[in-house]
């Protein structure tokens, strides 16, 4: 496994035709239409995200990226409709593999749920049921789109721990969470989001929780198992340095809107959104040693006092009179689309001088 | 120079689990010490036993030549306002019912120190140094960003003017884009008052910036220390190596190195830690003798002790399975 990702060659597993630059010859696998999330309040609904728009092709690995509380999470529980339906409000498009998500019906998105979209979370002990075995809980993932029997379950979930890399399979099935460490239920999420090969899996944080060397261990189980099995993945994290190794495409939110989609490699080198500049800039491995950190000015606005115009504008260093018009996302080259008027013009630093 | 000794060799808890299990180091006046090493190594349980948080079980950490645990109550704690601790969590260490300048003050009126204005009046002083609006003093916790009550947590142990500040985690929970004003928010203030810092953290990249002196922790005991330089340029142990080569780099493709060693496995139970090296178990580099042997801490270079038996001034030990590859 090697620590660099692999755009131009598709390995056999991953259809043909991955796009180069985002113009994908074939029908995306998942395209989000004008996602707007609000939350109902006492005092009326609170907008949470606003017009999201993406599309995922099949196999791509794409990191969903910005500061907590811009989005991501919510973004990435609303494509499997985990938001409580009585306060949560979905509007927009969902479309995956052209069923629309959004106004399927709770029993058709059952079936999708697990089967076709699998998640995995950041914590991965709140996750797990501790008083049935991890044998059970992956098995039943199993069962409850397959009718197979007890046993067949079993052996599932035992080829399922032996695939994402768990020594002993056979005695692991039958212990309990509580008795593995944070890297080995994190791989038990990930055997049972994977156990009925679903074709595309959003990772909310998955390893915020983890060590470094457990981190690398998790991110490059994920990477190689997207690789293999073809399974596209959102990778939700705010650690650029995980994208950049895990991802092809990186789409950084922030305060609910969209604000850049490019191909990772392209956006380290040269984002074209300031935010995302200030993000790549803040990191401390790139200023010098002991030097005066970058940072980004002020806070996030609040959902209930959103600015008109562009969100980012108050914390931006590029504000000119012109910013307070509405931005739309535009396209700057094939693939590659910002929500900056200026960003056509502006050269911005990123990870690299 | 007033050094600032800290002789710390094994420390047995309770169900003997060895937290810290012999470390002997000393952290100088004026510098920033940061601490590595992965969860369960052993990092907090040293930064609290640093402020006297913790009895060590063996051993003495030595204050300025003084042994706090040697001193009677009254004067202990009057010691210990020179030695005071940042955690992890701002929310955690701020009470919801308190209003910041409250909070801020409570560390002053434990040690009875002036009048209730003066006391005010320093708090003011003290949040406006760590860059928070007059404003913020009568809000309470919930009104803040957790940037901002990270701030607070700082301006309440400025207040008592300490001499060692041990910062445990003090960045993790806040996000990256303002990681870099509180990190800087350190550095001022320690030109400033002429701390002395021990921070502890997971994050390479955090602790690389801003320290003078690295110690990499595994299991209770140190595996490597040096300056922060040599440390991350140049490790020693294998460890080491591999800690650094698993922080992922946000750089693009084309640019990034590969030389990342993936370690099998997680951190052995510090109940009953691995004989020998206790790094060996994971170790990419073992050798028979790791097994039998405990590696002395030696200097390999000045200023730069490492704890493995093979680690030479130009580096860690191969790779065996790169060796094997090379013959």
């Amino acid at each position: 496994m090697t620590g660099v990702i692999d755009i131009s060659a598709p390995t056999s597993a991953r259809v043909a035709g991955m796009p180069d630059a985002g113009v994908s010859p074939q029908p995306p696998l998942l395209e989000v239409r004008d996602l707007s999330l609000s939350f109902a309040t006492a005092r009326g609904a609170l907008p949470i995200t606003r017009n999201v728009n993406f599309t995922i092709a099949p196999g791509e690995r794409v990191g969903l990226v910005g500061e907590s509380g811009c989005g991501k999470t919510v973004t990435g529980l609303s494509l499997l409709r985990l938001l409580p339906p009585q306060s949560a409000r979905i509007q927009g498009d969902i479309l995956f593999n052209g069923t629309n998500l959004a106004t399927l019906s709770p029993r058709r998105m059952r079936a999708v749920r697990g089967r076709e979209i699998a998640m995995i979370f950041q914590e991965p002990m709140s996750a797990l049921d501790p008083v049935f075995t991890v044998g059970d809980q992956i098995s039943e993932a199993y069962r409850i789109h397959f009718p197979v029997s007890r046993a067949e379950g079993r052996e599932r979930a035992i080829a399922a721990l032996r695939e994402v890399g768990i020594p002993a399979p056979e005695r692991r099935c039958d212990e309990y969470p509580h008795q593995l460490s944070g890297g080995m239920r994190q791989r038990v999420m990930i055997a049972m989001a994977l156990i009925c090969k679903p074709k595309l899996l959003v990772a909310d944080e998955p390893t915020t929780a983890l060590d470094v060397t457990v981190q690398a261990q998790i991110t490059d189980l994920l990477r190689s198992l997207s690789e293999r099995t073809g399974t596209a993945l959102i990778f939700i994290t705010h650690d650029l340095g995980v994208v950049a190794e895990t991802c092809t495409r990186m789409i950084t939110m922030y305060a609910g809107e969209v604000v850049e989609d490019a191909p990772v490699d392209d956006v380290l080198t040269r984002p074209r959104h300031p935010y995302t500049s200030g993000l790549l800039r803040s990191l401390p491995g790139l200023s010098k040693r002991r030097g005066v950190l970058t940072s980004i000015p002020g806070r996030v606005p609040s959902p209930n006092a959103m600015p008109a115009g562009c969100r980012f504008r108050s914390r931006c260093t590029h504000v000119v009179a012109g910013c307070e018009q509405s931005q739309p996302m535009i396209e700057i080259e094939s693939g590659r689309t910002a929500r900056c008027w200026r960003a056509p013009e502006l050269v911005l630093p990123g990870a690299v001088n | 120079m007033r050094d600032l000794r800290i002789l710390f060799p094994t420390r047995d808890g309770r169900d003997t689990v060895k937290a810290i299990d012999g470390m002997d180091f000393e952290v100088c006046a004026g510098e920033t010490f940061g601490i590595i090493g992965e969860s369960g190594s052993g990092k907090t349980t040293l930064g609290r036993a640093l402020v006297s948080l913790l009895p060590p079980s063996h051993g003495k950490i030595l204050h300025d030549g003084t042994d706090p645990a040697a001193l009677g109550i009254s004067a202990f704690r009057k010691h210990r306002r020179d030695y005071q601790i940042i955690f992890q969590d701002p929310n955690a260490a701020l009470n919801p019912r308190m209003t910041i300048i409250d909070s801020v003050v409570e560390p002053l009126e434990i040690m009875g120190e002036g009048d209730h204005a003066s006391r005010h009046r320093r708090g003011i002083e003290v949040l406006e140094r760590v860059g928070l609006a007059a404003e913020a003093a009568d809000r309470y916790p919930h009104q803040l960003s957790g940037g901002q009550k990270q701030r607070v947590n700082i301006a309440r142990v400025l207040t008592l003017r300490p001499k060692v500040i041990v910062c445990d985690e003090v960045v993790a929970a806040l996000d990256v884009s303002i990681r870099g004003d509180v990190l800087n928010l350190f550095a001022d203030l320690q030109r400033e008052f002429g701390l002395t810092y021990v921070f502890i953290t997971h994050d390479i990249s955090v602790v690389s910036h801003i320290s003078d002196r690295i110690a990499v922790t595994y299991l209770g005991k140190l595996m490597e220390l040096g300056p922060a330089e040599d440390v991350v340029e140049h490790p020693l142990h294998p460890y080491t190596r591999a800690l650094l080569s698993a922080e992922p780099v946000p750089l693009p493709s084309h640019l990034r190195v590969d030389r990342r060693i993936i370690l099998e496995g997680e951190i052995p139970s510090p109940v009953a830690p691995p004989s020998g090296c206790r790094f060996r178990t994971r170790c990419p580099s073992v050798q028979p003798r790791c097994a039998n042997e405990v590696p002395a801490w030696r200097d390999v270079k000045p200023g730069h002790r490492v704890a493995c038996h093979f680690a030479t001034a130009d580096g860690p030990p191969p790779d065996n399975q790169k060796a094997q590859r090379a013959s």
